[in-house]
């Protein structure tokens, strides 16, 4: 319930995190194309960090914040490593989807 | 002087070693003579250990034991390898000892000529030594080692001319005879090992008293088991006639004094432990004992093969012995083995002098009136053949006379034993006889054979035919070729062969004098043999009168037995066949019905074994990897090589954890 | 005044979100997504996070987003994506109900249970103090570990990105690789061309 005084209450918060977080991973388990595939991804993780500093603002912890900063760091370190790898693919089979690379069946 | 124990076993041991090594090159009769002097050597020195033991070594208890080395130490469980010195096994090891060393010597002259000679006598040497280690092992493993080891031997020896495939095929009825009966030998040491945590017969027979019944007529019936496998009493006996075709002083050897006598020894070893079981084993011992004694009697009355005699008469002797173990007269059963071991081995090893000297011939009905070209052989082999016939004062009556004595003393169906035993005894005179007069009185009847070289004279061949194989009937022919179409000269044997005739035919005439029924201290063997039997011996208990009455009643049997033979076998001619009927020189068909059976039905049985071994046993075991198989063919289509699929295979993973988080919660 | 803050940031992170995912040009779902990120830096700053909204919108929306769209550019995927097709079976469905019974059980999860108020780090937000000097504080001091190998990382992620997206020679379509489909007018790709990572 919204307060009247000037806080949001934080479980609106958890509640966006959430919902965020559920539209990403639909999004990932809908999408072919890998470069959405990736930012579904990127949305998830956008949602956990919400979810983070809204904790850390509740419990007045600094470490949340700070768990948010390498949070962005390895995401970033992970986005470069990862479109390397979609553009070494993608540059022998242009029109390749997530569902092409399927040599490891059973 | 006990202490030299383990010499009676170790020479022939080492006999058989520098034979084996050195034995070709030794050559004849180099290795021969080796061999002989290893056995008499040992025959010295169980003479020797038995002096010390009569002496002060053993103790009032006349009892010795000489510890060699641990042979198995197994945590709970450890053999030595120990010799039980006392006057059991001293008197087994004198009279194998002794016979055998006879009998080596015979050999040097029977093999001259044979192109394996050496090797014959490196079997010879092993047997004794195995058969030395049976009898004087202080534990059932030990004495199961000497058991499979003169089992071996036989095998080897039957087959020793194993050119011709029904010698080689009789020496493998023997082993797989034996092995039925080893395996009641061997379950009888697990139950021995599980009741008392023990197989030292010290332990077995001191502990006997406190097994419970169940345990100990489990023991004795196993072990008698074994015994009928190896002494050759029904149902096991078919192996003893097919053994006949080994060289003839491996039948003496072997199948006459030693190892068939190696069940009645064992027999007498565990009386304590028979004496403790359910009564009913004594009696179906002495049945078993009384009814082979008869069943191989009347097959040999029709027999015509002068080695299957001598068999059949030895499966019937042994199954006197077996008798009297059932009787209680432990006593009379030793008694008997040595007597029946002097005369059955001079039996036998006349027979192998007469066929010797008829150039392999061993059908009697071509024999006849060689007593005079053989007179030693035939003197001597008369000698046995009353001994065998229980005519005093020759040895075998006294035993003979004392195992019936038992049989009536037992009571109840033992009166009825005592019967069997009689007519039995009738018989023994009877087909004994027969045979002598075949062989040795009579018309020549090999000079009318003629000539039978090329090819076979229709008429003549077909009167007398040979075939090969092992039945009851065919003569069981021991060398490669016997068809000889040269005329035959009989001849008398070579000295090697004839002494140890002569000596056999001496202690068959006066071995009676070791167990005089007389008075207590003519009781030698008795007296001697206290100490081991003492306990399990049933002690006769009828009147003088009566005893007399039997022995009278006995010698009267046997004198029927050979006037019948006389009248039959004597005065007819031998055209005639008066009486050889054709089921009794089958056998009553019981070889016969084996392969029968085993072929028909028992075929079947077979088959249906290894179709539930193939389909029920590798069924279930190939239909677990089937299973593994298909359901892992099922798994596998979770692996479609789709990440986006893993992908949601990780969301509901989620979702299971979060449900779970939520509960819980909730539950809190 | 923060609910009404909060409420149209809500909106816009949530269309953002959804643009990403319906879209079917890539480009408009890089669009879309930096939509979001601009909606999550808001939010951050109402929360007295002014420090990590710069850097969101520095490193996210202004790095990675950039990044996104090279790569669409240079590989060509541009174009529209086949969005109605789904060879995998059942899958979208079984997406959906995946969805919401994530969204349904995290929203669960996180409103229902009590926060029990237990410090990770045991440093306090401090409201007066700037956030910017207290994550400092805390990273050199008590998350310096991890602070130094988190650079490491940087460095294995540069030279891991070059190695990956280096030209090598015969670079080409392979015939027998099995493509969904292959487009009536391919993009040859020349040899000479450099990635920058």
């Amino acid at each position: 319930m919204i307060v009247a005084a000037d806080t949001v209450a934080v479980d609106w918060y958890l509640a966006l995190g959430a919902l965020l977080f559920t539209v990403g991973a639909v999004g990932l388990l809908i999408r072919r194309n890998p470069l959405v595939m990736f930012m579904c991804v990127e949305l998830m993780l956008n949602a956990v960090n919400l979810t983070f500093v809204s904790l850390a603002r509740e419990l007045g912890d600094v470490g949340g914040q700070v768990v948010v900063f390498f949070v962005l760091v390895v995401a970033a370190a992970e986005v470069v490593v990862g479109l390397g790898i979609i553009v070494s693919i993608l540059r022998r089979r242009p029109g390749a989807t997530a569902d092409d690379m399927s040599l490891l069946r059973g | 002087m006990t202490d030299l124990t383990w010499l009676i076993p170790a020479l022939p041991l080492a006999g058989f070693l520098i034979l084996v090594v050195a034995g070709k090159r030794l050559g004849e009769p180099l290795a021969g003579w080796l061999a002989t002097l290893m056995v008499a050597g040992s025959f010295a020195a169980s003479v020797i250990v038995w002096l010390g033991l009569r002496g002060s070594d053993g103790g009032p208890h006349h009892v010795f034991t000489q510890t060699l080395f641990t042979w198995l130490p197994a945590g709970g469980f450890s053999v030595d390898v120990g010799f039980l010195v006392d006057p059991l096994s001293m008197t087994m090891c004198l009279f194998v000892t002794g016979t055998a060393a006879l009998i080596h010597l015979y050999s040097v002259g029977y093999m001259h000529g044979d192109p394996r000679f050496s090797k014959f006598f490196v079997y010879l040497n092993l047997f004794v030594f195995s058969m030395l280690m049976l009898v004087l092992g202080d534990n059932l493993l030990l004495t199961f080692l000497g058991w499979e080891g003169v089992g071996t031997c036989s095998y080897l020896l039957i087959s020793f001319w194993h050119e011709k495939e029904a010698n080689a095929s009789a020496g493998k009825k023997a082993f797989v005879t034996n092995r039925i009966g080893d395996w009641g030998f061997m379950v009888a040491m697990f139950l021995s090992f599980a009741a008392l945590g023990s197989i030292k017969y010290t332990d077995l027979n001191a502990g006997a008293g406190g097994l419970a019944t169940a345990t100990a007529t489990g023991i004795a019936v196993l072990l008698f088991v074994g015994a009928v496998g190896k002494s050759a009493q029904l149902p096991l006996m078919v192996w003893l006639p097919d053994a006949m075709a080994g060289p003839t002083p491996v039948s003496a050897l072997i199948h006459a004094a030693t190892m068939v006598t190696a069940g009645v020894y064992l027999m007498t070893r565990i009386n304590p432990v028979l004496s403790a079981a359910s009564p009913w084993v004594a009696t179906m011992i002495a049945v078993v004992g009384a009814v082979t004694a008869l069943f191989a009697a009347t097959i040999a009355v029709a027999q015509n093969d002068i080695k299957k005699v001598l068999a059949y008469s030895t499966v019937s002797q042994l199954g006197y012995m077996f008798l009297a173990v059932g009787s209680g007269a432990y006593v009379a059963a030793i008694f008997h083995m040595i007597t029946h071991a002097f005369f059955k081995a001079l039996l036998f090893l006349g027979s192998g002098s007469v066929i010797h000297g008829m150039h392999d011939e061993q059908d009697m009905r071509r024999m006849g009136g060689l007593r005079k070209l053989m007179p030693v052989t035939a003197i001597t082999f008369i000698v046995g053949w009353l001994a065998i016939a229980g005519v005093p004062p020759f040895a075998g009556f006294w035993s003979k006379d004392e195992i019936l004595l038992s049989a009536w003393n037992k009571g109840g169906v033992g009166y009825v034993l005592w019967a069997i035993g009689l007519i039995t005894a009738v018989l023994t005179a009877y087909y004994m006889s027969r045979q002598v007069f075949l062989t040795f009185f009579g018309e020549p009847r090999w000079k009318k054979v003629g000539v039978r070289e090329g090819g076979e004279g229709e008429q003549s061949a077909e009167a007398v035919e040979t075939e090969q194989g092992g039945g009851p009937d065919e003569p069981v022919l021991e060398h490669a070729d016997a068809e000889h179409g040269e005329e035959v000269h009989p001849h008398e044997s070579p000295w090697t062969m004839t002494v140890p005739l002569v000596l056999l035919a001496i202690a068959s005439i006066f071995a009676g004098v070791v167990n005089l029924p007389f008075t207590g201290r003519v009781q030698t063997l008795q007296n001697w043999l206290e100490p081991v039997v003492g306990a399990g011996e049933v002690h006769v208990d009828v009147a003088t009168g009566v005893k007399i009455g039997l022995a009278v009643l006995a010698t009267i049997g046997s004198l029927i037995g050979i006037a019948a033979g006389v009248q039959l076998y004597l005065r007819r001619r031998f055209e005639d066949r008066p009486a050889d009927p054709e089921i009794l020189e089958r056998g009553w068909y019981y070889d016969q019905a084996i392969t029968d059976f085993a072929g028909g039905p028992g075929r079947e049985g077979f088959d249906g074994v290894a179709w539930t071994d193939a389909h029920v046993v590798d069924g279930a075991v190939n239909g677990v990897g089937w299973l593994v198989r298909v359901a892992g063919g099922g798994l596998r289509r979770l692996q479609t090589g789709y990440v986006r699929s893993y992908a949601l295979g990780i969301a509901l993973g989620a979702i299971i954890l979060v449900a779970a988080i939520t509960i819980r919660s909730s539950v809190l | 005044m923060e609910a009404a803050v909060f409420a149209v940031c809500a909106v816009i992170v949530l269309s953002g979100a959804l643009g990403v995912v319906l879209s079917r040009n890539p480009v408009h779902s890089a669009l879309s997504l930096v939509g979001t990120l601009f909606g999550v830096a808001v939010l951050f700053i109402v929360q007295d996070a002014n420090f990590l909204a710069a850097v969101q919108v520095i490193v996210y929306a202004g790095a990675i987003v950039v990044l996104f769209l090279f790569v669409i550019m240079l590989l060509g995927v541009d174009r529209t994506d086949d969005i109605e097709t789904e060879p995998l079976v059942a899958q979208r469905p079984l997406a959906i109900l995946a969805g919401i019974a994530l969204g349904g059980g995290l929203i669960a999860v996180l409103v229902g249970s009590t926060i029990t108020g237990v410090r990770g780090s045991g440093a306090t937000l401090k409201a007066d103090t700037p956030d910017v000097e207290q994550i400092g504080r805390l990273l050199f001091t008590s998350y310096l570990f991890p602070f130094e190998i988190t650079s490491v990382l940087l460095v294995i992620a540069v030279v891991g990105a070059v190695l990956l997206a280096r030209a090598r020679p015969g670079d080409q379509i392979d015939e027998e690789e099995p493509v969904a489909e292959l487009r009536a007018e391919p993009a040859p790709l020349d040899e000479e061309e450099e990635v920058d990572a």
